[in-house]
């Protein structure tokens, strides 16, 4: 940065701590692992394309303790960057600036993406027994 | 008196508006919405598909339907991660010859796992 001697405007340490912080950086941590996410479905694809052997690969990785993990984590990571998206969007209209239901919507789309996670793995592991 | 109320340095030196922004904010928008129904419908056919075995799962993604519906977004989930990327790019990479480099290298890498993707769909529908 230059080094003009103008004033600086405050930075994150200064503030105190507020849901909207979290809402707007996870946003673009979400949307970062998104995109590595959408590699995994091209390889699902690919490997569907290629042959039962190569699908059962994919497969077998999916299912795996560790895959397991990562799909659990990136159903989370996805619904978050979903509800925070459509929060965005609708903010895009020009509502939803008060400062009240700003905060609002922030731990809305942090509650939802968490419910719809639960719901989607509840489905999933209950699902398996049958 | 200049004519405009651009700074007379920031003409000089050829760095003012590529007039790109609007565009790439509303196509943000646009595959953001667009993503919304595309990526849902694509979680619930993935969860139709949990205990298929593999002729099951090729069959389904092979339907006409699917088939158009995964190329989609295929295409719009990388048009918009590239979009999203380069903001964050741009904001935190303050390297020149780094930031420039991700830039390209996100572009390359999104369209040819986009192609590589459309090309799966596509041997998938047709059979091959």
């Amino acid at each position: 940065m230059a080094q003009t001697g103008r004033p600086l405007s405050p930075h994150l340490q200064v503030y105190k701590w507020q849901v909207q912080m979290a809402s707007s950086i996870l946003h673009r941590v979400t949307g970062i692992i998104n995109a590595v996410g959408s590699l995994i479905i091209v390889w699902g694809l690919a490997s569907l394309a290629s042959g039962p052997d190569a699908f059962g690969t994919f497969t077998d990785i999916v299912r795996s303790p560790f895959g397991t993990v990562i799909m659990v984590g990136w159903t989370l990571n996805f619904f978050y960057h979903l509800c925070n998206g459509i929060r965005h969007l609708v903010q895009d209209t020009g509502k939803g600036y008060a400062i009240e239901s700003f905060v609002r919507s922030s731990w809305m789309a942090i509650i939802v993406s968490i419910v719809l996670t639960v719901v989607v793995w509840a489905y999933v592991l209950t699902g398996s027994h049958a | 008196m200049s004519k405009d109320l651009r700074n007379p340095l920031a003409r000089a030196r050829g760095l003012g508006s590529a007039k790109e922004g609007v565009s790439h904010w509303m196509t943000q928008r646009i595959t953001a919405l667009a993503l919304i129904f595309l990526t849902l419908w694509f979680v619930i056919t993935v969860l139709s598909l949990l205990h298929a075995d593999y002729a099951t799962a090729r069959a389904t993604i092979a339907k006409p339907w699917n088939a158009v519906l995964l190329i989609a977004l295929i295409v719009t989930m990388f048009r918009h991660a590239v979009l999203g990327l380069q903001v964050v790019i741009e904001d935190y990479v303050h390297t020149r010859w780094l930031e420039m480099t991700s830039l390209v290298l996100i572009k390359f890498i999104a369209v040819l796992a986009a192609l590589t993707g459309v090309l799966a769909v596509l041997r998938i529908a047709l059979g091959s």
